[in-house]
């Protein structure tokens, strides 16, 4: 399999994943326009994974197209990572996913709008203004929430705290990433490190939260190594297709 | 008579007026604006025949989603096709092109003016420029929305606040006048 192929899955499958958990939300917000905001944010990364999915079937050349790569895979084929399949938990949690998580992707897209790849440099420029506005609203309820009240700081330190672990996987560079890389394909992983942790700690401090110093890094999503979040995750997502395999509206 | 006769016979439409046609398709979560208005579609042009397997001329029609994962995207192409169909051209291929990417600052002024008579903020800042360049402040982002002023559709009214940063779609977000304390739907720059 082809490393531009496995490269494109991740990013696939980081979109379609996280818009799976957040779409869960629909009609469980803590208000109206968190609601709207989580289902419209899900929309967005539903529509970026669609995009990188297709291209990721046709680089494949085996006739997969997008369905058959959301539906049709097993966990252990799934590239996204870790962070993402993370549980929702309260919304405290959700929002500093979403944050950590938003704050890389515009990184990472930004990089990729300079893909040799014009159609990843096209997904991307697509993709990067979307979420733009994902972090400006992540990021501002980052703030509001830590500035909060004494139990909604406690919740987004704590929510923070939890999710740290997974937010080095994506700078670990392997060979794929290197591939991709030295092709002038993708940024390489590592050289996104500084601006995001600058990012965070910005807003972590106008958060009035603490960037956690732990080192201990939990790996494995981006080769297959998942946590048992996913498998949970997939057979609400596959179930209409596994029961009626091409069942369509 | 063979199918290249008579599709000869009669003259294809010009580029003119086929903009003119699709000039008649609203958006349809947005329906004053058309898709021209939007700056949806990109280009018309008839096809080359050559290599073609039927004789039957075929229009090219290119459009730009405005958003990833935007529903009305797949409405918007049926529509195009059956007006299209209804001025007398069978064969329509609709294509989407990514790049380069939509964005707000090709909404026309009419559309602009037909969004604030329909209740729509239109968008306030230019997308592309200083305000939305590639690199930016994350510090200045999270301060972005508060700075801008949304002038109130109804009553014009500068006194207005963000209450949501998202919308009855994903292009918009929703903003309340606290003159005439009327809610309002805001078109995002893009």
């Amino acid at each position: 399999m082809s490393h531009k192929f496995q490269y494109l899955l991740r990013l696939g499958d980081n979109c379609l994943v996280l818009s799976q958990q957040l779409a869960a939300w629909c009609g469980h917000g803590p208000a109206l326009e968190e609601d709207l905001a989580l289902t419209n944010v899900a929309l967005d990364l539903l529509g970026q994974a669609r995009l990188w999915l297709s291209y990721a079937g046709e680089v494949e050349g085996r006739g997969r197209d997008e369905d058959a790569l959301a539906f049709g895979r097993d966990g252990l084929d799934f590239r996204n990572l870790l962070l993402v399949e993370q549980p929702n938990g309260h919304y405290g949690n959700t929002v500093a996913r979403q944050f950590l998580f938003d704050a890389w992707h515009r990184q990472l897209l930004a990089g990729l709008c300079e893909s040799s790849d014009p159609r990843i440099a096209e997904i991307a420029q697509k993709a990067v203004k979307e979420v733009r506005y994902h972090v400006e609203r992540s990021a501002g309820l980052m703030i509001a929430l830590g500035n909060g009240t004494a139990l909604s700081h406690a919740r987004m330190q704590d929510a923070v705290n939890m999710l740290w672990p997974y937010t080095n996987e994506w700078f670990d560079s392997d060979a794929i990433d290197a591939q991709c890389a030295s092709a002038g394909v993708a940024p390489a992983a590592s050289s996104l490190a500084a601006a995001w942790r600058a990012d965070v700690e910005t807003v972590l401090g106008r958060a009035g939260l603490t960037t956690p110093t732990y080192t201990g890094h939990q790996r494995g999503g981006k080769l297959g190594v998942h946590s048992e979040h996913l498998g949970r995750l997939l057979t609400a997502l596959q179930f209409m297709q596994r029961a009626y395999p091409g069942a369509q509206w | 008579m063979s199918a290249a006769f008579v599709a000869q016979a009669r003259p294809l439409a010009s580029r003119e007026t086929i903009l003119a046609w699709l000039g008649e398709v609203m958006d349809p979560e947005v329906p004053v604006v058309s898709v021209i208005d939007l700056g949806i579609v990109r280009d018309v042009r008839w096809q080359d025949e050559a290599g073609r397997a039927s004789r039957v001329p075929s229009l090219l029609v290119i459009v730009t989603p405005t958003y990833s994962g935007c529903p009305a995207t797949e409405v918007i192409a049926e529509s195009i096709r059956s007006v299209l169909h209804a001025h007398g051209i069978d064969e329509v291929e609709v294509r989407t092109l990514l790049s380069p990417a939509w964005t707000t600052d090709w909404m026309t002024p009419a559309a602009r003016e037909a969004l604030r008579a329909y209740g729509i903020a239109p968008p306030v800042l230019r997308a592309t420029g200083a305000d939305n360049a590639q690199v930016i402040d994350i510090t200045a982002l999270t301060l972005r929305l508060s700075r801008v002023a949304v002038p109130c559709p109804r009553c014009a009214s500068r006194k207005t606040r963000l209450l949501s940063q998202f919308g009855s779609t994903a292009c918009k977000a929703l903003y309340q006048c606290n003159d005439c304390l009327e809610p309002f739907d805001y078109f995002k720059p893009h």
